[in-house]
């Protein structure tokens, strides 16, 4: 549905967005992570039309957007990041306002803002002007005038900020139920929303794609992914790293910080796997868990947690857009 | 949301731009300012008319005291109007909405225009007790203040054109409002009277011809004594298309970054 090709964007000096490349399809979900700064906004207004490209080329169902922006525009709802909304008009007004542009009249017109009203839960401030309402109903209300029109792409310039608890669960299940039958791109800055929502996740850095894969093959990028996570009773912190460091398909071994000043005499060690060179664990690397248990139950400690970690997305987005400083 | 509705998902020009006019008519309609700035446009028009350009006194059966005033009247009055029109939506940072919606450029520059027109023909139209009391009083030439409203409101959407065109350089309203009173003085001083008596000393009277066929105040005083002259609607037409264009390239402008 969506294709972005080589997309350059220059402000003056500045180069905004340099050589991004993705895409789309129906039925995907696509998470767009990076720093402020990073070009998420810029990308997703160059999608939009509302900024023209430097060079690069987008298309929306087919349609490229510099040659023929109303057929992709028609096509996409969009929430800019400010979810910007008229502060006089009321939610009411403002949504058939949004109406008559997408070319709804009569009864379908009816029907399209009744239906995203339901959708967005507006009922209740339909006939209030949008400047007293709270963050959260203003938000909704342009989330709502994205959706209005049943598009089948939806561009969401930070879906959730500003959203308290529940709306974000909201929100991130609206996303999810809705990426069934269409194509969504969502920028965050939340990870955990990323792996809640998203079948997909793309980093952006310094105007350049930097990882594009589904969130677990990100995750597996980790440096503790693989990693065997153990908790032992009456042992004693040194030998216990010492002797899990030395395990076949053991790297090394290390007490996680903090966790040897346990007033229970608890310690919690961290078994790193070997890898080979392209970063995959190899079968003794896979079988640590059980090589880990064994080695705990001859030397007589009590085995009290055990667990293999999947790895975070936040050490692998820090480790990408902040190798020096993972680094130290 | 059904299928029928979902194969149209973009209007036909008329309708996006009648879309626009609505929104913001219901815009100046809907906060107290416009009915405050009626009621000052039309105090204004009563006290110049009838106190400053002494209708009574005059004892004839014309609208030159109304009229006459009108080029001074719009340089304050229409800025006022046309001020928010983009400044507005830059500050808000709905024109990011409003361009990703399936409208083009023009149609968005035409349907504000529009809109704001419209309300200063509002505000125009409701002047007609003066017409009426002069024609109670006497007998005018109908035809002759009939063009004169037309170059009025002519000259009105000249200045909201430029304003319009100023609207969209700022964020700031009222940086936009000044801008646009300096530049519709420049076009309404460059053919008033005392000015060019004051150029004729200097220069030749070709240049001073010249430079007040660039003026409002030329073709206005044409058509208020009453004379269609093509080449005078021409004026006010080509002013307000080129202050459109203006915008046009300032907004497009703006996203080209």
């Amino acid at each position: 549905m969506i294709r972005v090709e080589n997309l350059v964007k220059q402000f003056g000096a500045k180069r905004a967005v340099n050589g991004v490349s993705f895409s789309v399809e129906r039925g995907e979900v696509l998470g767009l992570l990076g720093p402020n700064g990073a070009g998420k906004s810029t990308t997703m207004r160059i999608i939009t039309g509302f900024y023209p490209a430097t060079s690069g080329r987008v298309t929306v169902g087919g349609h490229d957007v510099a040659t023929d922006p109303i057929r992709v525009k028609a096509l996409i709802g969009y929430l800019p990041e400010s979810a910007p909304s008229y502060a006089d008009m009321t939610v009411q007004g403002f949504l058939s306002f949004i109406a008559d542009l997408r070319g709804f009249s009569g009864s379908a017109k009816k029907a399209a803002v009744h239906g995203a009203v339901e959708t967005c839960l507006l009922e209740g401030v339909l006939h209030q002007p949008i400047d007293t309402l709270s963050k959260g109903y203003r938000h909704r209300t342009c989330l709502a005038q994205a959706i209005l029109h049943d598009p089948d792409v939806l561009i969401l310039d930070e879906p959730t900020d500003g959203l308290d608890p529940n709306q974000k669960h909201a929100a991130r299940e609206l996303i999810r139920r809705m990426g069934k039958t269409k194509a969504i791109v969502f920028s965050t800055h939340i990870l955990e929303e990323v792996e809640a929502a998203c079948t997909r996740a793309v980093i952006i850095d310094r105007g350049s794609v930097v990882a594009n894969g589904t969130p677990a093959e990100l995750k597996a990028r980790s440096a503790t992914a693989g990693c065997v996570r153990v908790t032992l009773g009456g042992a004693a912190a040194d030998a216990a790293v010492a002797q899990f460091g030395q395990l076949p398909g053991a790297l090394r071994a290390e007490l996680l910080p903090g966790t040897d000043m346990a007033p229970d005499g608890r310690v919690t060690v961290r078994v790193y796997p070997t890898r080979d060179d392209s970063g995959a664990i190899g079968a003794a690397g896979a079988a640590l868990t059980v090589a880990v248990a064994q080695a705990a139950q001859s030397a007589g400690w009590q085995v009290q947690a055990l667990s293999t970690e999947e790895g975070r997305l936040e050490d692998v987005f820090r480790s990408i857009t902040l190798p020096d400083a993972v680094a130290k | 949301m059904n299928g029928q509705a979902a194969m149209k998902k973009h209007g036909s020009t008329l309708t996006n731009i009648a879309g626009i006019v609505r929104r913001e008519l219901s815009g100046y309609f809907g906060s107290p300012v416009a009915y405050v700035f009626l009621v000052i446009f039309l105090l204004m028009a009563g006290f110049l008319t009838f106190t400053i350009g002494r209708f009574f006194e005059r004892a004839e059966a014309s609208l030159v005291s109304f009229f006459t005033w009108h080029p001074w009247m719009y340089l304050f009055l229409v800025p006022a109007v046309g001020m928010r029109l983009w400044s507005e939506e830059r500050r808000l940072g709905t024109l990011e909405l409003l361009l990703t919606l399936p409208v083009t450029l023009p149609q968005v520059i035409i349907g504000k225009f529009l809109a704001s027109w419209i309300f200063l023909a509002i505000a125009l139209a409701l002047t007609c007790p003066v017409w009426i009391t002069v024609n109670v009083l006497g007998s005018p030439d109908n035809g002759a203040i009939l063009t004169a409203y037309l170059g009025s409101l002519l000259l009105a959407g000249s200045f909201l054109a430029i304003t319009s065109m100023t609207s969209a350089m700022t964020r700031n309203q009222a940086v936009s409002f000044i801008l646009s009173v300096m530049i519709c003085l420049l076009l309404v001083i460059a053919g008033y009277s005392p000015v060019t008596d004051l150029l004729t000393r200097w220069t030749s009277p070709g240049v001073v011809s010249a430079v007040a066929s660039f003026s409002v105040m030329t073709h206005f005083d044409a058509l208020q004594r009453g004379v269609i002259d093509l080449r005078d609607v021409g004026f006010f037409l080509s002013v307000i298309g080129f202050a459109l264009f203006g915008n046009a390239v300032i907004v497009r402008g703006l996203r080209a970054g």
